[in-house]
């Protein structure tokens, strides 16, 4: 019991830091082109991007569990070179780096807003490529709304539950998240295990988010 | 030598503007840009720095081509050799002066000389404080010390002073008068205000809309027809105040107020926000020194 314990709060944290690094590679530019471009798409894809806000867990997990199914299009080009994204830990990552995609680009994107034109274009005229700019410039200046984003998709990611119970089930050491075993030690009237889950999730969360604020209230002291 | 001859399609408070400038900077002159805002002056200068793209034109420095609209040539900002001080100064935040001005070199040798730089705006004991604590003036002096770093063809100045109280702006005026006599590049400056013209400039272009008016010595600009025994100070309208059967104007000379009457005719040629020469004869003025 105790190692099931042990093995589904690690599955919890990976699932959690796999999906947190995927979105904060895929969150920079996305934010990035979020902040600056002025396309006409772009309320489009801005509106897909806030999606998960609003629309229940249960959808998304609905559809994704539809076109992972080998029956879909999207599921048989997948089964017939060996992939299956259906109740596992690959189908999970996809469906949280989905869910979670507006809690890591709105920091970022509104982060990014806020640096003034002129700072990218001084960089211009000193000689440093957009690249080199956002490298050595504008990511360390925007680095609060970075930890923000890190943060708020690590921990909304491992406080999911509806679209991991849609397309991941319940398997012990592939998709059973915390989250998940606390409803199924509840269902079972197994009330100490589902605590320990509970207060184990409520202790991490609070002082994952304790520590990142007083770490920016630091740093901002020495920044305004 | 820097030729320009550039047109550009601006949209201004007072509406559409087609723009116009054709300007020949000489060699190592200070040269100022000076016009009420609006008339186009920071787009000029941000046209040669490339952060935006005039229509048409031509702009040669030293017979290398940054920008020619038949030859389909634009160089991109990093492969122009300007300096930039922006109006905000737009410092690095994350990083401390010394930093901000070792961000700008690009070899060894101008790393070398990024001290001697931050020694000759008088922030060495400021060289490693983050810019969020340092004043207007001095934020502005690691601005004007940073765009030296790559030794730039052109330095490029949009209103550096403008956001200083008049004090510091004095003190900055003089210091960069000395740094422009000592490193001797070619600065072209955006200003409004006829002080630090007068202080700064060898020449002085007056745009009006989107187009260049005159060139000439920032004096002969200001004030032409001098003559022999007349004082003459130049002014900004601060105030006309009609008073039956005349009109009391009140001027900005300098740091001083000055208010003076004058018919309501005269008065009429005058706008607030404007300049104007105030001009006395027929008795000498009586100088005082101050203790």
């Amino acid at each position: 019991m105790e190692s099931e314990f042990i093995s589904t709060m690690a599955l919890t944290f990976e699932l959690a830091a796999v999906t947190t690094v995927i979105l904060l590679l895929i969150g920079i530019p996305l934010a990035a082109f979020l902040a600056f471009s002025q396309t006409r798409f772009k309320s489009i894809i801005e509106t897909i991007v806030s999606m998960p806000l609003v629309l229940p867990p249960s959808v998304l997990g609905f559809y994704l569990l539809l076109a992972f199914s080998p029956a879909s299009f999207i599921g048989e080009f997948l089964t017939s070179h060996g992939i299956r994204l259906a109740f596992s830990f690959e189908g999970l990552v996809i469906g949280s780096v989905l869910f979670s995609l507006p809690f890591m680009v709105h920091p970022i994107q509104s982060a990014l807003s806020g640096v003034p034109r002129t700072i990218f274009e001084a960089s211009y005229t000193l000689g440093k490529s957009k690249l080199e700019t956002m490298i050595r410039v504008i990511l360390p200046t925007i680095r609060h709304g970075l930890i923000s984003g890190i943060v708020l998709a690590f921990a909304h990611t491992v406080g999911e539950f509806g679209v991991i119970l849609m397309i991941g089930g319940n398997i012990p050491g592939e998709t059973r998240v915390a989250s998940i075993a606390i409803y199924d030690e509840v269902e079972s009237l197994n009330y100490a295990m589902a605590h320990q889950y509970a207060l184990t999730l409520f202790a991490v969360t609070f002082a994952i988010l304790l520590l990142v604020y007083t770490l920016n209230k630091k740093s901002l002291g020495g920044i305004r | 030598m820097i030729l320009i001859n550039i047109k550009k399609h601006l949209d201004t408070a007072d509406g559409a503007l087609e723009a116009h400038y054709e300007l020949n900077i000489h060699d190592g002159e200070f040269l100022t840009l000076f016009g009420t805002s609006g008339a186009g002056k920071t787009t000029l200068l941000r046209m040669i720095a490339g952060l935006e793209t005039p229509h048409s034109g031509v702009i040669d420095v030293d017979g290398e081509v940054w920008f020619d609209s038949e030859k389909k040539i634009n160089l991109p900002p990093q492969k122009r050799s300007v300096g930039f001080v922006f109006q905000d100064y737009a410092l690095f935040p994350t990083m401390s002066v010394r930093e901000n001005l070792l961000f700008a070199a690009e070899n060894t040798a101008q790393r070398r000389t990024v001290d001697e730089l931050i020694g000759l705006v008088e922030l060495s004991a400021l060289a490693d404080r983050l810019p969020a604590t340092l004043s207007g003036g001095q934020k502005q002096r690691v601005a004007l010390a940073r765009a030296l770093v790559r030794h730039p063809k052109i330095l490029l100045l949009d209103e550096p002073l403008s956001a200083l109280d008049p004090s510091m702006r004095q003190k900055l005026q003089d210091e960069l008068s000395l740094i422009h006599s000592r490193v001797g590049v070619t600065t072209l400056l955006v200003s409004h205000d006829i002080a630090e013209t007068v202080k700064l400039s060898d020449r002085l272009a007056s745009v009006v809309s989107g187009r260049i008016e005159s060139i000439s010595p920032p004096m002969e600009f200001f004030s032409p027809q001098t003559l022999s025994g007349k004082l003459q100070l130049i002014g900004e309208v601060l105030k006309i105040e009609e008073d039956f059967p005349v009109s009391i104007v009140t001027l900005l000379v300098g740091t001083s107020v000055v208010r003076t009457v004058l018919s309501n005719a005269e008065a009429s040629d005058l706008r607030i926000g404007g300049h104007a020469i105030i001009s006395t004869k027929a008795f000498n003025p009586i100088l005082i020194p101050l203790p």
